[in-house]
């Protein structure tokens, strides 16, 4: 019987295409939506992950999120390091900045002071120069995004493209000059502004003088330590907040999420292509059980069971959902592929296959179901009616 | 052909209501008929008489509100459910008006349907529903969908698919109503030569009276109740 309801099922073409439209449309939104939304959130701490060697990040209890920069006194930072199990303590510098570029036109930089002796804290990946060029005088590493939009020189003739900041220009950070030594690939930031790494001693002179310059201590424990035991040591300590990497991340992440409408715009979003999707499979597949209620009649009266019939709409449903659920997918992963390289955010990890499947099959389950107490209710006499 | 004694269907008395909005209408106001085997059968009569409510029950998809109907010996409205299945996909074939074909199945493939049903594998059903194609002379039409297909011949595709599984009952309602009357008496000498035999019973609900001769005996049929089993059309 098997042969026979796919028979029945792409026989008609147009319906046929028409349910897995409406299920590769669920399926799309279901992915690509919550992959945006993903990737978004994953650039609210991308500046986190992307520093990978300390295990411990030590700041002002009161801060929330990674951007919410609340200074320490410069002591703060010998406090840490006299914590039994810290193997090492470095200070950070992370404040906005004002540039001021060629054309005399200001930018904002997300400029991150490194501890100038180890200069932990750098960029993940030199593309030019090396890290070790920022202890020359005045010098910046400069983010491949911002050298190429946001800091890019003036088009050398009307109409042109900007020119790329390259090694050995110079910007103009709080009327002070930097030099570009090299330029980094970082991961995108969620305000998208352009970084510029430079020593921990030339970031503090380059930002306005206040009394607490210092935003973050960054700290490696003894090897054989138990992180969440030192976290609370360190908080006991100094009276500091202190996360390890994934704490920060996960602080970071809820911020977002309980303090932007991100989670509400991309909810609605993909609330609403699971509903436009479930209505549009639900009501084809629906529509066409209609249609085919005669034969299934005929079946009936043939002496199918009503087992046999519900097997027939689940295996329909099954290959539609799964058909549509692939092209869903695959379009998605196609959008993610040419966006690639375009300021948009998209990240594409294993759960939201999970999930859009769980939704695509929820939708197909839906579907089936009405059509199934449809046909399970059908009298057979209805095949001698003319 | 000479109707043999054994009964193929006995109803006796049987009553079937209706609810149309709030009304009860009698559509069988106590039935009783015997169909034996070997035998045509003809149910005739106007339209809403009961004719197509009186082989619903007989082919076990209606039951009745009360009386019995055994089909050969089995009382169908007694039957659990699943009984009541497999003795239909075993002991009953059909032929409709509509044809009712699979539209998007090919002859082969609507003709095994019913072999399918009883848990023939496919290769084997669709291997003896192309046998049984040739004997209805559709034998090279077999790849073709309905669509392909003209009345008639989809007509003999119905029949085919009613015979596929040797069924001993065959129920066939206005089967030459949506036939011109050279195809209808085709079909229906067809219906008799492949059809018929004396394991088998046919019942034929009709309005067609130009197939009345076929019949071995007529059942007349008004308001529910049969008026007149005759076994000539002269007498009806």
């Amino acid at each position: 019987m098997n042969h026979i309801a796919l028979k029945m099922l792409m026989g008609d073409r147009g319906k046929y295409l028409g349910i897995i439209m409406g299920l590769t449309f669920a399926s799309l939104i279901m992915t690509q939506q919550p992959a945006i939304f993903v990737g978004l959130m994953t650039r609210s701490f991308s500046f986190i992950s992307d520093l990978g060697l300390p295990d411990i990040w030590v700041m002002d209890p009161k801060v929330q999120f990674i951007d919410d920069v609340k200074p320490l006194q410069d002591t703060k930072l010998y406090r840490v390091r006299g914590v039994a199990g810290v193997k090492w303590a470095m200070p950070l510098y992370k404040g906005l900045l004002k540039a001021r570029m060629a054309d005399g036109t200001f930018q904002t930089c997300n400029v991150i002071g490194l501890d100038d002796a180890t200069l932990i804290g750098g960029p993940p990946i030199m593309l030019e120069g090396k890290l070790e060029d920022l202890r020359r005088s005045d010098g910046v590493i400069v983010d491949i995004d911002g050298a190429k939009d946001k800091l890019a020189k003036p088009p050398l003739t009307p109409g042109g493209k900007p020119v790329p900041l390259k090694i050995g220009d110079s910007l103009e950070l709080n009327d002070k000059r930097a030099i570009v030594v090299g330029i980094a690939k970082t991961t995108k930031t969620f305000q998208s502004q352009p970084v510029v790494y430079t020593t921990y001693s030339r970031a503090i002179r380059y930002a306005p003088r206040e009394r607490k310059m210092l935003s973050f201590v960054l700290v490696k424990a003894m090897p054989g330590t138990d992180i969440p035991t030192l976290t609370r040591r360190i908080q006991e300590a100094t009276g500091l907040a202190a996360y390890s990497q994934k704490e920060f991340m996960d602080l970071t992440w809820n911020y977002f999420m309980k303090n932007t409408g991100i989670p509400i715009n991309f909810g609605i979003s993909v609330t609403l292509g699971f509903i436009v999707g479930a209505a549009i499979a639900g009501q084809t597949f629906y529509n066409f059980t209609l249609e085919n209620l005669r034969q299934f009649g005929v079946l009936k009266a043939m002496g199918t069971s009503n087992w046999t019939l519900l097997r027939m709409i689940l295996l329909q449903a099954i290959l539609v959902g799964m058909i549509g659920y692939g092209l869903g997918v695959g379009l998605t992963a196609l959008f993610g592929y040419a966006m690639r390289n375009t300021i948009m955010a998209f990240k594409f990890p294993w759960q939201l296959l999970v999930f859009s499947g769980a939704g695509v099959t929820l939708i197909c389950i839906f579907a089936a179901l009405i059509s199934i107490r449809k046909v399970i209710k059908l009298e057979p006499a209805i095949v001698f009616k003319g | 052909m000479q109707a043999q004694t054994s009964a193929a269907v006995r109803c006796k008395s049987v009553v079937k209501t209706y609810d149309a909005g709030g009304d009860k209408v009698v559509a069988l106001g106590g039935i009783d008929l015997e169909i034996n085997m070997g035998e045509l059968m003809m149910l005739v009569g106007p339209s809403g008489c009961g004719k197509t409510t009186l082989i619903s029950v007989i082919a076990g998809i209606l039951d009745q509100d009360a009386g019995s109907c055994e089909v050969f010996g089995e009382d169908l409205m007694h039957m659990r459910s699943g009984q009541k299945l497999k003795f239909r996909a075993r002991n009953i074939g059909f032929v409709f008006q509509a044809f009712n074909l699979l539209p998007s199945l090919n002859a082969v493939e609507n003709v095994s349907i019913p072999l399918i049903i009883n848990g023939v594998k496919r290769q084997i059903a669709e291997k003896k529903a192309a046998k049984v194609l040739e004997q209805v002379g559709l034998g090279s039409r077999g790849k073709s969908l309905p669509s392909q297909l003209s009345g008639g011949q989809q007509q003999r595709v119905a029949i085919a698919r009613a015979l596929v599984h040797d069924p001993r009952l065959i129920v066939c309602d206005e089967p030459t109503s949506a036939l011109d009357h050279e195809t209808g008496h085709t079909v229906m000498d067809l219906l008799k030569e492949v059809a018929l035999h004396q394991d088998r019973a046919l019942v034929i609900v009709t309005h067609d009276a130009r197939i009345f001769g076929f019949a071995d005996r007529i059942a007349r049929m008004d308001d529910g109740h049969i008026d007149k089993v005759v076994d000539s059309v002269d007498k009806l």
